[in-house]
Order: C-alpha cells, then structure tokens, then sequence
C-alpha cells in the first residue's frame, strides 16, 4: 500500500457516555459528539460528514442517516454518506474521511459514529444483529452474533486445550481499565473468580465474554494540517496508517474459522503502509465485541503466535482496551470504531486521565465488523 | 412475509443441492456459480448426502425475534463428509450427548414459520445418525 | 335397472407392487400413566402403554419427506420417475397448499408429478394408496407415492388424549416384478357414519364415544375384510400377517380375532401400545413393521379404517426381493426404540397447547 500524506490531523474529538440514553435520540447523540470534536477547531468547517452507523433502519426506521444528522448539526449542504459494515462501520467511515482527503479532493472532514441500541427490545435487536450474518444461510437458522462467537470460541477452546476460562483476561482486563474511564458503561473491576460463575449466553461464551450493547456518539474532525489555526494547542496526532480487508462473510466458509483472516491482512497492510514493527505500538485498541475476537484479534494481528491469544496478559505484555474497551466502555455498533480512535487520540494526547498509557506515541485501533469479515485497522501517532 | 426469497433456495434448504467445480473437482455448498478454491466457472448440479461431522456447537439462551418459540436450541457448525462446511440447528440429540466430531445426517425440519398466518419454512437440521442402515 | 355384474374387488390391469416402503415415528414418548396423572388424579386403567410426540420442529411435512426417503432408499430409483406424490392426513400444516407438494419438491419428484392431499380421518392413507394402485396399474405412472402420516390431536382431558399420536409410512408403487411385496387386489367399503368428525376451523375433533366401536370400526373392516377374503376365495389360514387400523390397543385384536385370525398373525403388526394411534399412518405403519421381517411368499392382509366412515382391505405378498432391500433404510424398530420420555407439561408446549399469544 502507499504510505499516507503524513499531515492528516485529528483537530477534534468527541464522545457522549455509553448508556442507555433514554431520553436522547440519533440525532441528539450525534449532535453532542460533533459540537466536542468541533469545539477545538471552531473555524474549520468540514467539506464533508461521513456517519457511521449500522442499526438505525432496522431499530429505527430511519436510513438515510448523514443526510439528517448533517441537517441537524447546522452543516446545511454539506455532503454527507452514511458507512455501513457491521461493527467496523465506524472504522470504515474514518477510512473514507482518510482517502477523501488524502486524495486532495477535501481538504477536512467530519466523521461520527452514532448507534441506538436500546430502541427494541432484545430479541429484535438480536434479530438486527443478525442481519450482519449471512442471512440466508446463517442467520435463518436461528445464529445470533454470540451464537456465532460461541461456535467459534468453543472450537478454539477444545483446539488449543485451553480451560474454560482462559478468555476472563479480556473481561477482567477490559474492567480494570474500564475503572478509570468516567464515560464508561460500566466502571467496577470485576474479580476474576466471577466469570466462572457467570450465566451462559450461549455455551461457552457466558454473560462475562460479551459486551453490552448501548447507546453513544463519537465524532472526529480530520484535516489537513495547513487547515489548523494559531490558536490549536492540543498535541498533535496524525493518521500513520489505515487498511481495511474482508473475509468470508458466514463462518463457515472459511478455512480455518479460528483465524481472523481480515484482520491479519488489515493489520499487516497498516504495519507496511507505516513502516512500523510490533515493538512500535504502544498499545492496541482491539475490538472485544466478544472475548474470543480478543484473543484471535491478537493473534490476527501478529502480536502472539495462533493459539496464545489467551496467554497473552502480564507484566510487559501489550496495553489493551485501555478505557475499558466493548466490554467495560460499552459496544455502540457502528460507532465503536470512532469510540476507539477517540480514546486512542487522548491517550496520544497524554489526555486520558487516570487511564492513561504512559509514554505512548503510537497507537493501533481494530474495529470488526461481524466475525471479522471486515477489518478496518488503523495506526495514529503523535507529532 | 418473505416469499421469492426463501423460494429461491427451496432445493439448497430440502436436499443440500450444491455444485461441483469441473476444474478443481471441489464440492461447493451453498451453490455459487463461481468456485471459491480456483476461482473459475462452477454450475455443475451436486447433491450432497447429508452425512457430516460436528465442527462446532453452541445452546442459545437468547433466541433473535421470530426464533424465541424454540428457544433454548443448539446451533452447530457440520462438516459435510464432502468438505464444505455449514450451519444448521441440530435436532432430536440431547446436550449432553453432543461432541465435537460426531457424526451426524441431514434431516428435514421446520426452521420457523412466519406467524400464524405465514408460509412455513423448512430446511436442514442435522441429527446423531439414526438405525442400523447404511 | 338390475344389480351390475362388474366385480366389487378393485384390481388394476397391470401388476402393482411396493417398489419401496419407509415408516417414521418422532423419538418423543408420552406414557399413557401422564395423562391419567393430569386428568383424572392417577386412578383407572389406560388403553396403551405410551404415545410418539412430534417435536417442536416436526409437521406432517417433516416427517412425511422422512418416510418418503425411507421408501426411496429401499426403491433404489431415479424420483424423476414418480409420477404423484400423495399424502394422506387429517393434520397438514397448510387448510390450503398441499402438502405433498412440498414432499414431491424435497424428493426430488418434481416438476412432472401429480401432487395432493387426501383426507378420510384415519385411512387417509389408504386413500392415497388405493388410488395410486389404480394410477401405476392403469400404465398412467412407472410409479406414485402414497403416504399416510398424522401428528394427531386430542383435546386436552378427553379420551382421546391418551392416544393421539404422532408417526405414519410412505410405500412407493411401482411394477409388480421388481416389487418388495406385490399386490393381488384391494377393496373400498364406504358408508355415511358419522362416529367421529372436526368442523372446519375447530381445532380438536369431537367423537360419538361408544358409538365409534360397533357400528363405525368393527363394523366396517369386518366387512371390508370379509368382502376382500370372500371375492378373492380365501381364508385366514391363507394369511401369515395381519394388520389393522390400531386406535388402542385392544380394538385391533378383537376385530382380528372376529375375523378369525390369530395372535401370531395380528402381533407383529399391533405398534399402537408402544406408539399410540397414528391416525392416517396407523395400519400403514403396521404394515411396514410386516415387511421389517416378512418372510418371501407371506401373504398379508391390511384393513384400514376411517371415521366418517370406511375401511380399505388390501391382500399383498412379500417376493424375494424383500429381504435384501429392507435393509437399505431405518426399520419400523429403529424408529420405535428410539425413546426420549417427555412429561405432560413438555407434551403441552410441544403439541402447542399452551396460548403464547
């Protein structure tokens, strides 16, 4: 892949707290997010908005998203597109901000990631999810995504000879985190004899191993830096690198369905693109919709050998889900993408409070759509 | 209520009506014109035998709207005995019964009905191989 | 006008046999005792041991596609050879859209076949079995499927509920010389007796209790058997096996003995005490257990019966070919020994007795 133009700034991030916000819709959400990743950079006026989002039409009745989400924060005119690929989505729309400007063709960009989970009740949103199956030969025999999870987790398990709770490192770790990250979900540690215990969503994969699904926002401004005023004193972080690739889309038509095949080729691609080694990365924003995409992702990306994906905790071993990942911060579908490169910028920016990464200056974000049948993976580091 | 697409893949979802690819010789389920493995042109009619193995399995707790009714159930991921993979529900075994790698056959079920008023729909499920026959 | 001359015998002009046969029972059994526990606090008898219950992904289609693939199995030919698929029933999933249809698609017999739905309560079966005698012997069809199959309700607290039962069997019909069992001739006796009927869009049938007995099942295949024996010249002594319609499990031997036939003939056909009444698929499934160990050049004898009402006798005998092919797909046993014991609350979901909506 060509390296990127290497003055792609992130001026401005936004998130709401993951929740279920009763009280606030689509457009509200979105609305918050765009006004904080605005804020810092008052004068740019995006020439574009790219929304990431996978659940409105179903859950909402509402498709057609950017159109109404541009109209709502005032960016009367402005183009916009709406981003679909399941859980990757927001990743995806950060990538199409990327290009557009890489290409010269903008000069910045908007990108938000905003999902309402919490519109239905739960055996329609399974139903929703479902759709990022395939659907006739996945999803009509009653699969939903943690049934999915679960075929895969239970193989891996008996494949690799590990104990039914090798994957509790995610979940505990992702909590650890999730403690000091105030627009998380949940922010309570949770003891690791815990998961044991824990009821079955869909044998093996346990309450424990799956992230809620909530409501939530999270914009970035993306522009080139001759676009950035005087006035900008936040640190600077710009887009090192950005890949994305797919997979079969049903499990089952894959080779080895316990390799995450598009996330190896995204991972590696980005790695290439940025000139970068493994020892580069400071920390690894993966996505942990379920435990064993945490473990496999891992793998994909080539920071532990096929298999030790859930050996890989201790002491010097690489930061993950930093703010409290999926799990802890909560999955916002389609916006957790965005969540992540947020929360990667204010590590960068050494803004992450009590959650912070010391030392970073590079960091990678991986968001997954479905069983990783997307990929979209991404390297930020501060300037 | 869906109709032509559940139509369309009546001979996939009754008899695992797949194709063979005349170039690589690779069985191919669910038919797709196009091989997977080699890339080429693949529209030769197969019909598997329904005999697999299970790769995978997993009890839903939290059955997706229209799929509640027959909740809890078990969802499989079967190895035809031809190579391709698929998912189905399996049927008539009980949980404890069920391991990685046993043997099972194709059987016709009911997979959901839309409603009371609705088409139903039927397809493959795979069950423990039953009686002494070949 | 004087009395015609024409035979009441039903014999084609060709030789008819069953190319191939096949049974299916679900493997969910509800012991009789449950029933009585429910319904009248555990006291007085039962009329059988215990009943088959479909489960919650099982119709008469599902286990119609079994049987007919069963019949395949043993039949070894190209389906594209069959030239109707028919069901016979008093439970198809569908009012309206056969459900032989979709038997005929799932077997491979379409798109060049007759397809229907037949319905005569319990010998619906037959139904379908008379008739594609008369379109394979007739030289219209190489072969036709005919099967008689029931998931069969009971209401809930009525007698009925101990043995309304779940199963049936499909026989394929070809040409007599490569047959497992050929067919020497048929009789229909059909007369307007209401002992057990269901309106349109009740969901339970209603029957007229002890007037079900003498006038409508042991007076109908009494006479059909009769009739059959005495137009063909034969008697019972000619008859290895036996089988009736099996509602419970002391009507069939009763009428069997009245007909002169003895234990040994009527046992191996007798399922109902281990299966329940299958409705549509009750003689017929008696007879597929016949043929699981028919000896070549048994003679056999089925009388079906049907409320409403009717009886179909049919005189077969098992060939040479029999014992190799049966071994080609699941015995009648095979299906009755597999058993997983339900209680009456699972019966009540399964058999959707319990108001979801």
């Amino acid at each position: 892949m060509k390296p990127l133009p290497n003055d792609i700034m992130i001026l401005g991030v936004g998130m709401t707290a993951v929740a279920e916000h009763w009280e606030r819709s689509l457009r509200d959400l979105a609305l918050e997010a765009i006004l904080e990743a605005r804020h810092s950079a008052p004068t740019i006026l995006p020439d574009a908005l790219y929304v990431a989002n996978m659940l409105a039409g179903s859950l909402s009745g509402q498709t057609h998203l950017a159109a109404l989400i541009a109209d709502n924060a005032a960016l009367q005119g402005v183009e916009a597109v709406t981003v679909e690929a399941a859980g990757a989505s927001g990743g995806l729309a950060f990538r199409q901000a990327l290009m557009a400007i890489a290409s010269g063709q903008l000069d910045s960009a908007l990108v938000v990631g905003v999902e309402k989970c919490s519109e239905r009740v739960t055996a329609e949103v399974e139903a929703a999810l479902a759709t990022s199956e395939d659907a006739d030969y996945e999803a009509i025999h009653g699969l939903t995504n943690a049934a999915q999870a679960a075929l895969i987790m239970q193989r891996y398990l008996k494949e690799y000879d590990a104990p039914a709770d090798a994957l509790s490192i995610f979940p505990v770790t992702a909590h650890a985190n999730g403690e000091h990250n105030p627009l998380a979900m949940f922010q309570r540690a949770i003891a690791p004899e815990r998961y044991a215990k824990a009821g079955m969503i869909s044998n093996p994969l346990n309450m424990y191993d799956a992230a809620p699904l909530a409501d939530g926002a999270a914009a970035i401004l993306l522009a080139r830096s001759d676009a950035v005023a005087e006035e900008f004193t936040l640190p600077r972080v710009r887009v090192r690198a950005s890949a994305a690739a797919t997979d079969a889309l049903a499990v089952h038509d894959r080779d080895n369905p316990l390799v995450f095949h598009a996330a190896a080729r995204a991972t590696a691609a980005a790695l290439q693109q940025a000139g970068l080694t493994h020892d580069d990365i400071d920390f690894f924003e993966l996505h942990d919709r379920f435990s064993i995409f945490a473990a496999l992702s891992l793998e994909a990306a080539g920071f532990v050998p096929q298999g030790a994906g859930w050996k890989s905790t201790g002491d010097g071993a690489l930061p993950i889900l930093t703010m409290g990942g999926s799990k802890a911060r909560g999955d916002t579908g389609g916006a957790t993408g965005l969540y992540q490169l947020v929360e990667a910028t204010l590590q960068l920016q050494g803004l992450a409070g009590d959650a912070q990464v010391e030392g970073a200056t590079i960091g990678m974000t991986q968001c997954l759509g479905g069983a990783a049948a997307t990929a979209v993976t991404h390297i930020l580091e501060r300037v | 209520m869906e109709i032509s697409r559940h139509w369309r893949l009546k001979h996939q979802r009754y008899a695992l009506q797949g194709e063979i690819c005349p170039h690589c010789d690779k069985k191919i389920f669910p038919p797709r014109d196009l091989c997977p493995h080699c890339g080429e042109d693949a529209r030769t009619a197969y019909a598997f035998s329904g005999r697999g193995e299970v790769y995978s399995y997993t009890r839903v707790n939290q059955a997706p709207a229209g799929f509640e009714e027959q909740a809890p159930y078990t969802v499989a991921l079967v190895r035809l005995e031809e190579g391709p993979m698929v998912t189905a529900q399996l049927t008539d075994v009980q949980d404890d019964q069920i391991e990685i790698g046993m043997p099972v056959e194709m059987v016709t079920r009911r997979l959901a009905s839309d409603g009371e008023r609705g088409v139903l729909l039927y397809g493959y499920k795979f069950r423990p191989i039953l009686g002494t026959a070949a | 006008m004087s009395e015609p001359t024409h035979s009441t015998l039903l014999q084609p002009v060709k030789d008819v046999g069953i190319a191939g046969y096949g049974a299916y029972v679900p493997q969910y059994r509800l012991p009789a005792s449950e029933v009585r526990r429910i319904w009248k606090d555990g006291a007085g008898g039962v009329p059988i041991q215990e009943k088959a219950v479909a489960g919650l992904d099982e119709d008469v289609v599902t286990m119609s596609v079994e049987a007919a693939r069963n019949a395949m199995s043993r039949a070894e030919i190209n389906p594209h050879l069959i030239r109707a698929v028919w069901v016979g029933s008093e439970s198809h999933p569908y009012a309206v859209k056969p459900t032989s249809t979709i038997v005929a698609e799932a077997i491979g017999a379409t798109p060049s076949t007759q397809a229907a739905d037949w319905e005569f309560a319990c010998k619906a079966g037959t139904e379908a079995l008379q008739a594609a005698i008369g379109f394979v012997g007739s030289g219209m069809a190489p072969y036709a499927m005919a099967i008689g199959m029931d998931i069969a309700q009971g209401r809930p607290g009525d007698a009925l509920e101990y043995t309304a039962a779940a199963g049936g069997a499909a026989f394929l019909l070809g040409p007599a010389g490569e047959s497992l069992a050929r067919i020497e001739a048929s009789y229909s006796y059909t007369t307007d007796t209401p002992d057990f009927w269901r309106r349109a869009y009740q969901k339970y049938p209603e029957h007229a209790e002890r007037f079900t007995g003498e006038p409508a099942y042991f007076h109908h295949i009494y006479t059909a058997g009769k009739t059959l024996m005495e137009e063909m010249d034969r008697t019972p002594e000619d008859y290895r096996h036996v089988v009736v319609h099996q509602p419970n499990q002391k009507f069939p031997m009763r009428i069997a003995k009245s007909l002169g036939f003895s234990a040994d003939q009527y046992t191996t056909g007798l399922l109902s005490p281990r299966i329940g009444n299958v409705y549509a698929g009750s003689a017929m499934i008696g007879l597929t257990a016949i043929l699981d160990s028919a000896e070549p050049g048994d003679r056999i004898l089925l009388i079906s019966y049907g409320s409403g009402a009717g009886s179909d006798a049919l005189s077969l005998v098992a060939t040479k070919a029999l014992p190799e092919r049966r071994e080609k797909a699941p015995s009648t046993e095979d299906y009755i020994a597999r058993r997983i014991e339900i209680d009456y609350a699972t019966y009540a979901r399964y058999r959707g007795k319990l108001a979801l909506t």
